[in-house]
This record gives C-alpha cells, structure tokens and sequence, in this order.
C-alpha cells in the first residue's frame, strides 16, 4: 500500500476537510460524516470490484444493501418465540414443498425430451405446486403476525451480537446475487443494468411487503449496538475519569465546586455521545482497511489481471481458455456481498431497519456517482469517491444556504424568490450531484484516482 | 345471463380500462425510450425524468391559464397547456444533446458510457423540477371529470354493477391513438422518417446516401420531447402529478420497450400494454367477478388475488426476465425503428 505524491494530496486534504467540519460545526457532526463516509467508502469498493475489475454493471446496490440490514435484524434480534410456535410448522412445510417442488422441475428438465412436452409439464406442476405451497404458507404467516402486531409480529431473529451480521450481510446479498447472475449475467451490458436495477427493486419491495420476515414498513427498531450505550458510559468510573483527565485544564480553572461539578456533567454527556460515534468509526474504519487490503491484493494477482483481461477483451480472455460467463458471476458475487456487508453496517450503526428507506436514487446511483468520481478500477479511488461525494451530499446544504443568502442579500428578507430557493435547498445537491457526474465523465473519465496499471 | 353481464362490465371497470389508460401511458414513454435507443443508441435513465419536466411545465401553465380564467369548458386546461409543456421539453431534450450528449456522440463511447451520461442528466433535471415545484402532490386536472359516472350507468342498464369511465382515462386513450397514428405515418410514409429509419438500421450507409446525421438527431429529439411530455401529463391528469413518481416509473417504461423488443416502436406500444395489463390482472382480487359466475355454494371465499398489489412492480420485472431469457431480441425483434 504505497500511496504516491498525488495519492497523499488527496487523503490530507480530505483529512483536513473533515478537522474543519470538526472546528467549524463541532466535532460530532464531524464524526456523523466520517461514519457514513467510511459506510459509502465500503459500498463502493463493492461496486468498484464488479465494475472497476471486470466491467460487469450492478445498479443492483440498494437490493443488496437491503439483504445487509437484513442480515443485521435477523442476527442480532431476539426470537419471537410465540411466533415459532404458531407459524413455525406451516413455515416447514411450505419450506420443503417449495424444494420438492424445484427438485421435480429439474428433473422434468433433464429427463422430459420433447421440448414442448417439457414447458407445459414444467407450467402445470409450478402452477398447482404454487398453489398448494401457498395455501400452507399464507396460513403461517398470517397467523405469525397477528402476534403481538405492535411489537413484533414477525419471527425475530437469532439474539447474536450485531457485528456477526456484517459477515452474514456478505453471505446474504452474495447468494441474492448468485441467483441473479445465474440468470441475468449473460445480458449486454445495457440490460443488465435496467435488470439488476428492477431485481433490487423487487428484493425491496418483497422486504417491505412480507412482515412475517422482516416486519415490513412497520420497521424493526432498537437493535443491539457493538459499541457501549451513552447511559452506561456517563455513570462509569473510568469513562467520567477519561473526561476529567482530557478536560483537566478547563475543570481546573473554576474555582466554585458546584459549577466544575456541572460543567463535568455535561462534558460527559457531550463525550459519552462523541466516545460512542468513534467507537464506530474505528470499527468501520478496521473493516474498511481489511476490504481494501485484500481487494488490493486480488487486484495484483493473477486472478485480478485475469479479469483486467476479461475487461478489456472478452475475445481474446476468452481464447486463452478464460471461463468468462464463470468469472462474471463470481466478481458479481463478491462484489455483492461486500455491499451487503456495508448494508448491515449501516443498519447497525443507524440500529434501525426502515425497508422503506430504500430508494435507488439515494442507494444506487448515488454510489455509482462515488465509482465513476473516484476512478473506476482503483481502490483507494473508489474509498477517496465515497468520501468526496458523501461529504458534499452534506455539507452542500448549509453552503447553499450560505450563498443563497448572499446572492439575494439585496433582496428584501421576505422575498418570495428567497423564500422560495431557501426551501429548496436540500434539492441543490442533486443538481451539484448531477453537474460532478456529468463535468467529471466529460473532463476527467478516469476518474479522480484513476487506474493504474501495473505491468508485471 | 345478467350475472354474465354483470361479471363483465366488473372486469371492464375494473381491469380493461384502467388497463387500456395504464398501458397507452407506458407506450408512449416506452416509445420514447425506443426512439433514443434506435437512433442515439443508448438506453435513456433521464426519459423519466423527461416526462416529468414535461408535466411540470404543462402545470405551470395550466395553473397560468386558470388564474386568467382561461379554459376548455369540460375538458382540463392541462390540454391548452400541453402545447407549451411539449415545447418547453422539446428544448430541455436539445438543449441536453447539444451539451451532452452530442459530445459522446463524436466520441463514439460505449452505450454504457452514454447510460452513465444520462443519470447525470437525469440528476440535473430532477433537482430543477424539485427545486422549482417541490415534492408535493399537484392535483391539477379540472373540468368534467366524470364522462360515465357509477350511478348513472347502473340507472341507464339496471345492472348491479356500475361502470365508470373517468374523462382522463378517455382523453389519455384518443390523445395515444392520434399520437400513434401520426408516428407510425410518419415514419413510414415520409421521406424524413424512413432517412430516419435507414440511420437507426445502418449508419454508415445512411451516411454514405447523403442523410444528414445532425438533421436525423434533431427531429428524433423533437419526437422524444413531444412523446415524453405528452405522456407525462397524461400520466399526472390521471393519477395526479408527483414529482418522484417518474423515477420509479422509469422501470416499468424500460421494461415495457424490452419486452416489445428495444429499438421496435411497434413493440414498444405492444410490451407498454402487455406490462400494464399484466400488472394489473395479476394483482386483481378476482372475488366479485365470480361472484357472479360460479353459483352460490361454489364462491371463493378469499379475495382469489394471485398476488398482492405491493408487488405491481414485481410482475413487471418477472415478465422482463422471463423474455429476455425466452427471446433476448424482444417480442417483435428490436434495434431498428
């Protein structure tokens, strides 16, 4: 990991960006940025590797990010005991007839000859076993989420510690993502980006729309946390202690007890808030570095400069003997599921799962707009993207305001044009989103880091 | 035999012409769609957007016309204001080419380079209309909204059902048809739309008989534009104006132009009602409509849905794949107009 001149630029000065958020507008909106960055960083290092790497198009990020959260409800939640009880069995069967079902397909498939004979059977037995599994199925879960429908109603989930669910997160999107490559990857490139685009459409929708699995638009709230409550730090010893010694000058210059013991309290409080924000970023950032360095290193061997030339020139990768339809859905697959790690990160770090939050403009191509900034190809590129285009789509808001302000200063305050562009300002950023895209694909189509290619 | 009748006029209240107004307001976006694949080649995320700057003008004016008391009687102003909305988009489309897109053009870059393109543009287009209307609910439809209303057809037929036929469902259906005619015309009897049809078939020929490629781009944008706005508006009259709406929109109009076959406008129109239709018939509660058929002991006692309306969107998209891995070209087979 040896970063060049140009490289250092970059990270100080988006280091140094962040120390001025930190002295301008306090230290923990600072953090609040930083912890997302790092969460849009990850995410678009998922996406870098499946495009960057091996140019295989996945506008599918949010379904992925939905799988995470997912993964992070169904770890961390406790089971709903009651809801196994009633819904349990009636989940079974419909479970095993549901493989009984696509066993007898497969078999139809490969031992019916006749074409035509093959698709009608193959309809027919769909058809009635969807019927049948339907029937067992509605049952169950109608009767799981009449449980207790203003707490629970859904099944719950394993009552492990959250951070497990990064990893599952992974596991969850990839195998989402298996099924989709099985049957999308052999699109061109356009399709594939409107298929994958829909599919994570559908994965939302089906996430909102069955309450028995993940309670649906009525959302899963209060999830565990990694990191200590603020309620527990400010009545802890060592924590009040830490305060204390960092803030030792400032308490020693008031002399009346009564105030030193005041203004201690609310440091407290205030750090308790800034201890626990950091506790995540260096969590994050420990994940962050771990992707990068092995995405890294799969980028320089030969497996990455195999895909490189499955990139460049799917011909001649593929008369050299390359498996590229197999490669595609492998990349496709990692990349997947390193956005559905950055999914469970960031319902973590929220501790609450609202399917309906899911938007492709915020989700998708929000985070294509950080690859293609960042350079599509380079790791610390795609990380260097996140950061930029999250920091912007914050920060942008309070800067417009601030030139809006100074652009109208001559207009009368109750200016309706004023007003009026003052309750627009959240919306400028998608203007400056769509200007950065458009100015950087014109001016700089490599990206901010480009690529660099390494010949060994 | 009434209860035939009756079980009819349930599906065509509630299935056909809601179907038949749904699927012209995705033909024509998924012919716009169409038009920019088969001559600009690229796949067109900003279309949706598009249709919504289209509607937003069409409301400004609207709006403009009703506070000068301007209006059509029983039909809404919005149709005055269409001229202006189509203008107005016919220039967005140019003004995008001639800054945009044109240059990728001369580049000659990959689709997905121009696919890329096109969500930028979509961004910027997104963020003027919301920073110039909101994200509010507009309801701007006036005049007679009603042609048929319930009541008055169950008094007209004595029939148990009533059948109601909404005044925007009729126009949105007239103002496709008229649209349709004239596009098909032209691009079949004209000397300019076949020029146009040679160039989306093969360019460098088209280029080599003399066709002028700039001329070629401009009149597809004109068409785009008019498509664009015209099915924006038609789409907001009927279920009322949201300016995100039409991002989620964008799905279902690319799903339709695949499905009938991308770059066919035949097909286009064809998959636009396919996928509305399908849509629609499977997520309709079929419970009332056999009622009337099946005698009394047999009828269902469920909703007889196949599957809940929250998965409109899923269908859609099962249909999609389902063609593109059955027939990849499209029902009718695609990529030249």
């Amino acid at each position: 990991m040896r970063f060049d001149k140009y490289e250092w630029t970059a990270i100080s000065i988006m280091a140094s960006l962040f120390i001025l958020v930190g002295f301008i507008q306090g230290w923990s909106v600072s953090l609040v940025i930083l912890n997302m960055c790092i969460i849009s960083a990850i995410m678009t290092m998922g996406v870098n590797i499946s495009w960057g790497y091996a140019g295989v198009i996945n506008f599918g990020v949010m379904g992925f990010l939905a799988m995470g959260g997912l993964a992070a409800v169904l770890v961390s939640y406790p089971p709903v005991k009651e809801a196994w009880h009633v819904g349990g069995s009636g989940l079974g069967i419909s479970f095993i007839l549901l493989v009984v079902l696509v066993t007898s397909v497969y078999f139809i498939t490969k031992l019916v000859e006749k074409k035509s004979h093959k698709y009608w059977l193959n309809g027919l037995v769909i058809f009635f076993g969807l019927i049948i599994i339907r029937h067992f199925f509605l049952n169950a879960t109608d009767r799981i989420e009449e449980v207790d429908p203003a707490l629970a109603g859904f099944l719950g989930g394993a009552n492990l510690p959250i951070i497990f669910s990064w990893a599952v997160g992974g596991f969850f999107a990839g195998g989402v993502a298996f099924v989709i490559g099985k049957v999308a990857l052999g699109l061109r490139s356009d399709y594939l980006a409107i298929v994958t685009l829909g599919i994570s459409e559908v994965v939302v929708s089906v996430l909102k729309h069955e309450e028995w699995l993940s309670r649906g638009v009525k959302n899963v709230i209060g999830l565990k946390r990694p990191v200590p409550y603020e309620i527990n730090l400010q009545s802890s010893d060592w924590f009040i202690n830490m305060v204390t010694w960092f803030n030792s000058s400032k308490l020693n210059d008031i002399i009346d007890p009564n105030k030193k013991q005041e203004m201690l309290t609310n440091l407290v409080i205030d750090g308790s808030s800034l201890f626990v924000k950091l506790n995540y970023a260096v969590l994050f950032f420990i994940v962050m570095i771990v992707i990068y360095y092995f995405a890294n290193k799969a980028q320089i061997s030969p497996w990455g400069r195999m895909m490189r030339a499955i990139r460049d020139n799917e011909v001649s990768a593929n008369a050299m003997g390359k498996d590229i339809v197999k490669q595609h859905l492998i990349i496709f697959v990692i990349g997947a599921a390193i956005v559905g790690v950055a999914g469970a990160m960031l319902v973590t770090l929220d501790g609450l799962f609202t399917p309906s939050g899911y938007r492709p403009l915020r989700f998708t191509f929000i985070i294509w707009i950080m690859v293609i900034v960042g350079g599509s190809g380079n790791n610390l590129g795609a990380i260097f993207g996140g950061f930029v285009i999250w920091f912007a789509w914050i920060e942008v808001a309070p800067l417009t305001t601030f030139l809006i302000n100074l652009f109208t200063s001559g207009l009368d305050p109750q200016n309706a044009i004023r007003l009026h562009l003052l309750d627009s300002v959240p919306y400028f950023r998608y203007l400056l989103m769509g200007m950065v895209l458009l100015l950087i694909l014109r001016y700089r189509p490599k990206g901010i880091i480009p690529e660099k290619v390494r010949h060994s | 035999m009434t209860d035939i009748i009756n079980s009819f006029v349930v599906l065509l209240n509630f299935l056909i012409i809601p179907g038949l107004s749904y699927g012209s307001q995705l033909a024509l976006g998924a012919l716009g769609v169409t038009f920019v694949y088969a001559i600009l080649r690229f796949a067109n995320f900003a279309h949706g957007e598009l249709m919504s700057f289209g509607a937003m003008i069409t409301i400004l004016f609207t709006w403009f016309f009703q506070s000068q008391n301007i209006g059509l009687g029983i039909l809404p102003t919005a149709l005055l204001a269409l001229p202006f909305g189509i203008l107005a988009t016919i220039i967005l489309g140019l003004l995008s080419d001639k800054f945009v897109f044109k240059y990728y053009r001369k580049q000659k870059s990959v689709p997905v380079v121009l696919a890329m393109v096109s969500i930028g543009v979509m961004f910027v287009v997104n963020a003027i209309i919301r920073i110039i209307v909101g994200t509010e609910t507009i309801k701007f439809s006036d005049g007679q909204k009603f042609i048929l209303k319930a009541k008055q057809f169950k008094v007209m037929t004595g029939l148990n059902e009533g059948l109601a036929i909404k005044s925007s469902q009729v126009i949105t259906i007239l103002i496709t048809i008229a649209l349709l005619t004239f596009t098909f015309w032209f691009l079949q009897k004209t000397k300019t739309g076949k020029s146009m049809r040679a160039f989306s078939d093969n360019e460098d020929l088209a280029l080599l008989s003399g066709i002028n490629p700039d001329r070629v781009v401009f009149i597809t944008w004109l068409i785009v534009g008019t498509l664009a706005c015209v099915a924006g508006t038609l789409y907001g009259l009927d279920k009322s104006y949201k300016p995100i709406i039409y991002l989620n929109l964008v799905l279902p109009i690319f799903a339709s132009a695949i499905v009938g076959g991308i770059g066919s406008p035949f097909g286009a129109v064809v998959g636009g009602y396919v996928i509305a239709f399908s849509e629609i018939m499977v997520t309709y509660a079929y419970k009332k409509f056999f009622k009337y058929l099946l005698p009394e002991n047999l009828e269902p006692s469920s909703l007889v849905q196949l599957l809940s309306t929250d998965y409109k969107f899923a269908v859609s998209f099962t249909i999609l794949v389902i063609v593109l891995l059955i027939r990849p070209s499209g029902i009718f087979k695609g990529k030249v107009l």
